[in-house]
């Protein structure tokens, strides 16, 4: 496996910094939680590493250069991604949206013909993300925390080494947001995972390594703990951070 | 009639040919075949315009392009062996210097290659076409524009070659289809058949792509093109198969109405006419394959029939159609299929056209 590897990384919109210098790195098998206040520049990060937002410095996967390879070279890389509002394709079925996941190899030939079963890679991911029951449901009818799932599963099934996930989960109930956690932990046993969150229950329970984000810049980096002890964090978490040690 | 849903497509296509090939032959007067025979060439670019826009949202607004390169490659084809070896076609004596070939004319003696041009040229226009705007991301309004004014270029500029392409007339007053006498009703017969025969084979093409993974696909990168790009896909190739697609069965049904009506013009494929395949599939359904073929058929029936009665009405008429639909019923008719409740859909078939014409009216 790689190590996603940034250096210098720097953005702008019209003339406006939004990421300023950023240096990180993300050890294969980790499972790194990004956090950091609103406007920061959580999403353009992940946007500028999967293509999406033109940047300068570096970034390297492996071996591999990111910056200014279009999108679907960085995914054939093996770099995938979610959005902070789900994505996911309405009018096709769970399953469909799975078999297209899996197939940005395929050949034309393949691509003609009628799909007769489902991939192994589907049905596998089907079960991790549970919701095998809902396979054959369109994707537009699930409930906001499926949707965050299949997405999940999609990148599951496109074999992603590094995924990064946005908000992943944003608006989920306690216990969705518990599932994910769970299924985050399990899929992480073989993969680098980067996900956007700045709820701080969710990030102590299932974080390995955090990075601080703040106004465009890495504001601090470590475990859970070293971080929550940084000072500079506290004051931009003031509240938060205050609320979560007294309850600890 | 229960049919289940596994059977139901080889029961409509079943019922499709039966209607083609028997029923509407028994019923219609040579006359009227010959009409149908044309609203059944309109359909095969409506089914074109269902694969590019109502599976890959492209919004084809200039298929007349593509109709006018198959057409005008049939048609020179034709002229040419009108004319006999050697000759020229009837036009050129009369308004070119009259003494020379076009060097572009030559090659289209050969049937085989005037043929194969049929497809070539427009399925190679559209990739150059395709390639340039898709990956430029190139999109919706603008796209149709394009498309439009693309179109409307092709159309002008044969307008402005009067000597090499018949100018506004066009190329006109075709007799022969490969050795047989198009004035023979006997051939303009098996013309429809040839038609109808392309249009039933079109349609199982068509619809075994629909079920295939890139109709999946197609309906994905219609729905969300970014998504579909973090996939690792490239969503420009994607559409472009299904643009060039639509160009080639435009550019066949082109073809095909040469001999069915005996003419290829500008007006046949301008703006207006391009805007007029895209109307049958919008009110038919876009994204439905039956929907498509039997909304360009009905639109076109209803159209020779009832500008009979409202000359000048009837383009306010489809206008308003199409805006209706577009507004209200964006899955077009095909759409109101499931508020049929419980009531398995029934087997989509061609419209004929009315079985008691008021008047005859003269082809276009
Ligand atoms: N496409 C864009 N054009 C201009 N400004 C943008 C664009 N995307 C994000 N920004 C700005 O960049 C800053 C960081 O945004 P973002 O990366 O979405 O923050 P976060 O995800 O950390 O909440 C915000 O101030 C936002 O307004
Ligand atoms: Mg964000």
């Amino acid at each position: 496996m790689s190590t996603l590897s940034l250096r210098d990384l720097s953005v702008a919109f019209d003339g406006t910094p939004v990421l300023n210098g950023v240096d990180l790195d993300v050890e294969p098998g980790d499972l790194r939680f990004l956090i950091g206040p609103n406007g920061a520049g959580k999403t353009t990060l992940v946007d500028a590493v999967t293509g999406l937002a033109p940047a300068t410095g570096r970034a390297r996967f492996g071996a591999h250069d990111l910056l200014g390879k279009s999108v679907h070279r960085i995914a054939r890389l093996g770099i995938g991604r979610t959005f902070q509002t789900a994505t996911v394709f309405e009018e096709l079925t769970v399953a469909q949206n799975l078999d297209i996941a899996a197939g940005a190899r395929r050949s034309v030939g393949t691509l003609l013909r009628r799909r007769t079963r489902l991939p192994e890679s589907v049905s596998e991911a089907l079960e991790t993300t549970g919701l095998a029951d809902v396979a054959e449901r369109k994707a537009g009818e699930l409930a906001h925390g499926q949707k965050q799932w299949l997405e999940i599963g999609m990148l599951l099934v496109q074999d992603v080494q590094l995924m990064l996930l946005d908000e992943p989960v944003a608006g989920m109930s306690h216990d969705e947001r518990q599932a994910t956690g769970e299924l985050l932990r399990r899929i992480g046993a073989e993969r680098t995972l980067v996900v956007i969150e700045h709820d701080m229950d969710f990030v102590r329970s299932f974080a390995r390594s955090v990075t601080v984000l703040h106004a465009g810049q890495v504001l601090s980096e470590g475990t859970v703990e070293q971080v929550q002890a940084d000072p500079q964090v506290q004051e931009v978490y003031l509240g938060r951070t205050t609320t979560a040690s007294q309850e600890a | 009639m229960n049919i289940s849903p596994r059977l139901r497509a080889p029961a409509g296509f079943a019922v499709a040919a039966a209607l083609l090939f028997l029923a509407a032959p028994l019923v219609l007067s040579d006359f009227r075949l010959g009409l149908l025979a044309k609203y059944l060439c309109w359909a095969i670019v409506a089914l074109g315009i269902g694969l590019a826009w109502g599976r890959g949202g492209m919004l084809t607004l200039g298929q007349g392009l593509f109709f006018g390169l198959g057409g005008y490659a049939m048609a020179m084809h034709l002229k040419l062996a009108d004319a006999g070896d050697g000759k020229l076609p009837d036009f050129m004596t009369l308004y070119g210097s009259g003494t020379e070939l076009p060097w572009w004319w030559e090659p289209f003696r050969s049937p085989v290659f005037a043929l194969a041009m049929v497809l070539v040229v427009p399925m190679a226009v559209a990739a150059v076409i395709g390639l340039a705007v898709f990956r430029r991301r190139v999109r919706g309004a603008y796209f149709a524009i394009l498309s439009q004014a693309l179109c409307a270029a092709f159309a002008i500029w044969l307008v402005g070659q009067q000597t090499s392409t018949g100018g506004t007339n066009g190329l006109t007053d075709i007799q022969g289809f490969f050795g047989y006498d198009l004035g023979d009703p006997k051939n303009q017969r098996m013309v429809y058949f040839i038609i109808a025969a392309v249009l039933l084979a079109l349609m199982i093409g068509v619809r075994q792509l629909y079920v295939s993974r890139y109709g999946e696909l197609l309906v994905a990168v219609r729905d969300s093109e970014e998504r579909v790009r973090f996939l690792g896909y490239d969503p420009a190739l994607v559409k472009l198969g299904a643009y060039v697609l639509a160009a080639g069965m435009a550019g066949i049904a082109g073809a095909l109405f040469v001999p069915a009506v005996g003419i290829m013009s500008p007006a046949l494929i301008g703006v207006v006419p391009s805007i007029e395949f895209l109307i049958g599939a919008a009110i038919g359904g876009r994204a439905s394959l039956p929907g498509v073929v039997l909304g360009a058929v009905a639109v076109a029936w209803a159209r020779s029939s009832l500008s009979e009665q409202f000359p000048s009405g009837w383009t306010y008429v489809q206008g308003l159609i199409f805006i209706v639909a577009v507004a209200f019923l964006p899955g077009g008719l095909a759409s109101l299929k499931k508020y049929v409740v419980r009531r398995p859909a029934s087997v989509e078939t061609p419209a004929q056209p009315a079985r008691k014409p008021a008047a005859e009216e003269v082809p276009a």
